[in-house]
């Protein structure tokens, strides 16, 4: 229906001037819409976890939301610093103790060498099905605009220096400043 | 001029999640209005993927998702337009 259609007994206001008084309201809450539709949506991920399995979860997430035009935030804190380590993201290791999903029963998962052997199982695993690595995750979420931060905090517990961490990370930052993204953010997760 | 003249090729056979989308999406930023991009993928995640992708981008119509037997497996090929 065309709006010239519009049926004679409508309660639409048909003085000129309440008319442009609803105009003038339509178009406010049109423009606060299109606002609220072109910002785009903020994700922050806590990453606390240093595993190998664990390191994938927020990268491929926080890749992935950035594909979605999201705005994303990684902290990283704890063993989660040694996903943006330089040297250590590309040795981070596994275990199958305690993992009940693992075919490797614990008392023999336990013994000396089986973390490696573990590691190496999925490292192959991976390579296998084409997954990407660490080191490519972490390229792609820094170029698509992921902010991946470095907790303060942890670096200096773990004696880390902000020099250990791929070009582009942020370091320098703390859990308010988390926390502050966190308050405004339409995800938010703890991995 | 027939849509598959003006298309942009996007070869992400090989690749998993979540490269296909994250491939798709930067591939898509280059692209003017009008213009279709035909992405190729061998991950069958990619079918879900991309259609989800490009429902939340306001930006995109996913056209079509075809498959197509290859030497090595099926590739799927999924043509996305940037309409605005």
């Amino acid at each position: 229906m065309s709006l010239d259609e519009q049926p004679a007994a409508s309660t639409a206001p048909t003085d000129p001037e309440s008319l442009q008084a609803t105009v003038a309201e339509l178009e406010q809450r049109l423009s606060t819409l299109e606002e609220a539709a072109e910002d785009p949506g903020e994700m922050v991920i806590i990453s606390t976890k240093g595993s190998l399995d664990m390191a994938y979860p927020p990268l491929i997430l926080a890749s992935t939301a950035a594909a979605f035009g999201y705005d994303v935030t990684v902290f990283h804190t704890f063993w989660g610093l040694d996903i943006l380590h330089e040297e250590r993201s590309k040795q981070l290791q596994m275990s199958a103790v305690g993992n009940v999903s693992m075919p490797i029963p614990n008392v023999l998962a336990a013994l000396p060498g089986m973390d490696r052997l573990t590691t190496w199982y999925m490292n192959r695993q991976m390579r296998t099905h084409d997954v990407a690595t660490v080191e490519e995750l972490i390229d792609v979420s820094l170029a698509s605009g992921v902010d991946l931060q470095a907790c303060q905090m942890t670096i200096e517990l773990f004696g880390y220096d902000p020099d250990d961490f791929y070009e582009g990370v942020t370091t320098g930052v703390g859990a308010a400043s988390a926390f502050q993204r966190m308050q405004s953010a339409d995800i938010q997760l703890l991995i | 001029m027939s849509q598959e003249h003006d298309a942009v090729e996007l070869d992400v056979t090989g690749l998993n999640c979540p490269m296909p989308v994250i491939q798709t999406s930067q591939a898509f930023a280059d692209l003017g209005v009008g213009e279709t991009l035909e992405v190729h993928a061998t991950d069958p995640g990619s079918v879900s993927d991309i259609a989800g992708w490009a429902d939340s981008t306001t930006e995109a119509t996913l056209h079509e998702q075809t498959e197509e037997d290859a030497a090595d497996g099926t590739v799927y090929v999924h043509r996305i337009e940037r309409v605005a």
